[in-house]
């Protein structure tokens, strides 16, 4: 039994908390929200070996595991650094599984890649993506397989990392329902990519619209795809973790600085309850990022599951924290200039993406319900 | 990261798997009423469990343990469950009580009490609890006076006993110096249960079963040698105790038996529950946090390999298992209907003995106050207290409630 961090892992935690200390990611939100720009944080990744670290190692990347990629994730959430982490290592992992030319090139950092997340079917509904707007989701890009590429047709909406991406990694799906993965160039006649204005600034959106648009076809099962899919929910989970570390940090560190009648105000029960239910939060999702890393190398067919809870808990635990947060500030943590709404904007956009927590949380039930003996 | 044993391990719990398939025919059923026939035959397969060296397994050889650490510990519970035969019957004996006289008992305690109680021929119960001295266990009113022989004579009341009523002894923590400030005028003694002045009384639950006693002492006579560590140093010895208990309670987390898989194949048998969102969703909570848990586990066990003891942060676990359990009810209940309410219903236990549990080993406000303050750092609530005498204390409470 041994569920600590290597020493290695350590190491590469330090150093992403290191890097990303050196730009003021939270400040730089701020004046994201006025109208300023982000720090470009792509060398910072490029530098680190980030894009790699999903790639094997003869093809010039790192060999390691989601949970390695995880404890990257986390650094960049607790200051909210955008680094498109959650849109390229999934893309990376497929890419990889599917032996996919150019690999270098992408380890490298020269080509930054986003995946177009879609949801493997879960009740008989097929592969699906992010829609604009309402519940129903949208069908996946259509796929036609010709000669060496596919032509897709179709559009999914909120795609996290594409305005930066030279290439999209898409699923689509072929006329019988099967999962078809291609690589496409952003550049490509018929693929067009619309940057949103997102609530929480330092997440990069993009509405990505496919018109007969042609890419390469990747060599990759059905599992290699729907693994991507739980990563990306295993990869925003971690964020969160992060974010919620950090959003505890600031509500502690003023209910002891902060007096009312005489007295810290953290030593009222109700405030030191509500922040001890942010801690019991963090670590129930604390618990299940190990699980989420343990199951994507020893035991990947409860990775569906771990994923899902991962997210589920830890997106939970954001919500509950960002607010929490804001209430033990009081009034003065909802105004423009303090940085709890950043974590609170952080929280109401990831809760609704790539199927959102609600969407995790429904695929443990489809999970423990599956694995249940029958009657 | 990495579930497995190592091999050191492997080759233990593979002795121990042997010595239960060896033995798993001379073993009782699982449950059964604790008295008579049954109650009988649990002391004698508990004797089976230590001679086989399944019992006190982190005890020093010298008392008959295996000298051991809490990794084997939890491997034996493992492989019992697996099994599917009875634990030791007295686990608060030999979990918590016996490690607490080991580290505070005299020699001639140790010598005495140890075998018997690790063989099940003695079995223990734990008398801190008071009907007003719980959460707040330093306010203890059961007084030990000084009696002419250089004994003591023992009066009062303690409450949640487990096991009472076919305990041959049980450690006991009373007020000796009420002048004294609250946490230092207590002292734990070894209390038979057949001295004469012991009452036991069982004290029934919602579910209509006595799993407590309430214990009564009316002028018990104590010897000398019945204290247990110093006399006014009880409260040291306690925490002794509460550490035990802290683990455990934390080893045998995973062993309360909420599994996600056992609720969910109750709603599986209804297709109307399993389509059903708001079904679905809470299903999904439930399992998250059983999951959590036993990750939470795998951390606490890491913890443990590396010679680190559970801190208060164990406390958060343990409301998460109650408040999951507490929804797991509810939701079955609402999915099954009346049903899951009936007489001879496992939901219906479930759901009237959670309650209780909710309370068990501190209450979720006292365990969110030690953990905010303990792990957060977070001020401590004032307190009206700190180094005022016990007996003041209890006279500035009954002005306030006259």
């Amino acid at each position: 039994m041994n569920l600590a961090l290597s020493p290695e892992q350590e190491l590469l935690r330090e150093a992403a908390r290191g890097s990303l200390a050196r730009h003021r990611t939270i400040e730089a939100a701020h004046g994201a929200l006025d109208g300023g720009s982000l720090p470009d944080l792509w060398p910072t990744a490029r530098d680190a070996g980030w894009p790699g670290l999903l790639i094997a190692e003869d093809q010039g990347g790192a060999g390691l595991g989601a949970f390695d990629a995880m404890l990257v994730a986390q650094e960049c959430g607790r200051v909210l650094a955008g680094v498109p982490l959650i849109g390229l290592l999934p893309a990376t992992a497929i890419l990889d599984a599917a032996g996919a030319e150019g690999l270098e090139a992408v380890a490298a950092g020269e080509r930054p890649v986003a995946w177009l997340p879609a949801r493997p079917p879960s009740d008989g509904e097929g592969w699906t993506v992010e829609p604009p707007r309402g519940k129903s989701r949208a069908r996946a890009p259509r796929a036609t397989r010709d000669g060496d590429g596919v032509v897709l047709t179709g559009a999914a909406a909120f795609v996290p990392d594409a305005p930066h991406a030279d290439l999209l990694v898409v699923v689509g799906a072929a006329e019988d329902g099967a999962p078809v993965a291609a690589a496409v160039e952003a550049s490509a006649d018929g693929v067009t990519v619309e940057p949103v204005t997102s609530y929480d600034p330092t997440r990069a959106l993009a509405h990505v619209t496919l018109d007969g648009a042609r890419g390469t076809a990747l060599d990759a099962e059905a599992e290699t795809l729907e693994r991507a899919w739980h990563l990306m929910q295993a990869l925003i989970a971690a964020e969160s973790v992060g974010a919620v570390e950090a959003t505890l940090e600031m509500a502690v560190a003023y209910a002891r600085e902060r007096f009312t009648f005489g007295r810290a105000i953290g030593s009222y029960q109700a405030v030191k309850h509500g922040l001890t239910e942010v801690l019991r939060r963090l670590e129930n999702a604390r618990s299940l990022l190990y699980y989420a890393g343990w199951a994507w190398e020893s035991g990947p067919a409860e990775f569906a599951l771990a994923a899902s809870a991962a997210r589920s808990a830890a997106g939970s635990a954001l919500d509950h924290a960002a607010r929490q947060n804001i209430a033990t500030h009081g009034g003065i943590g909802a105004t423009w200039e303090h940085d709890a709404p950043l974590f609170f904007r952080r929280a109401q956009l990831t809760r609704r993406l790539a199927g959102g927590t609600a969407g995790a949380t429904d695929r443990v039930a489809t999970e423990v319900l599956a694995a249940a003996p029958a009657a | 990261m990495d579930l497995n044993d190592t091999p050191e391990q492997a080759s233990y719990r593979e002795r121990a798997r042997a010595w239960l398939a060896e033995h798993r025919d001379e073993a009782p059923p699982n449950t059964g009423a604790l008295d008579g026939e049954y109650l009988a035959a649990r002391r004698a397969w508990q004797a089976k469990l230590a001679e086989g060296g399944l019992a006190g397994v982190t005890w020093p050889r010298e008392f008959g343990g295996q000298g051991l650490g809490p990794i084997e510990q939890v491997i034996t519970q493992q492989e019992i469950r697996r099994e599917g035969v009875p634990n030791i019957l007295d686990v608060i004996g030999v979990g918590m009580l016996g490690p607490t006289i080991i580290a505070h008992g005299s020699n001639e305690q140790k010598g005495r009490y140890l075998g018997p109680m690790l063989h099940g021929d003695e079995v223990w119960c734990q008398l801190f609890s008071e009907p007003a001295a719980g959460s707040d266990l330093a306010a203890v009113q059961t007084r030990a006076r000084p009696a002419e022989d250089g004994g003591w004579i023992l009066n009062g009341q303690k409450v949640w006993t487990t096991n009472a009523q076919f305990a041959s002894f049980g450690l006991l923590l009373a007020r000796t110096d009420p002048e004294q400030h609250k946490h230092r005028g207590l002292t734990m003694f070894i209390v038979p249960m057949d001295a004469e002045g012991v009452t036991v009384r069982g004290l029934r639950q919602i579910s209509g079963e006595a799993e407590f006693n309430e214990v009564f002492f009316d002028d018990v006579h104590l010897s000398a040698d019945a204290v247990c560590g110093q006399v006014n140093g009880g409260w040291t010895t306690a925490l002794t105790t509460l550490m035990f208990e802290r683990v455990t309670i934390g080893l045998g987390s995973e062993g309360l038996g909420y599994q996600e898989g056992r609720f969910a194949a109750v709603l599986k048998r209804d297709e109307a529950a399993v389509a059903d969102p708001g079904v679905r969703a809470r299903l999904g909570e439930i399992a998250t946090d059983l999951l959590a848990l036993r990750f939470t586990g795998y951390r606490m066990l890491t913890a443990l390999q590396r010679g680190q003891i559970p801190g208060p942060e164990a406390g958060l676990a343990k409301i998460t298992t109650v408040n999951a359990a507490i929804a797991a009810g509810d939701l079955i209940a609402d999915v099954l209907g009346p049903e899951a309410l009936g007489p001879d219903s496992d939901w219906a236990y479930m759901i009237s003995f959670l309650p209780g549990l909710k309370s068990a080993g501190g209450t979720e406000e006292i365990l969110r106050n030690t953990v905010g303050e303990r792990v957060l750092g977070l001020p401590p609530e004032p307190r009206l207290d700190k180094g005022v005498p016990f007996s003041e204390l209890r006279a500035k409470e009954r002005e306030a409630v006259a």
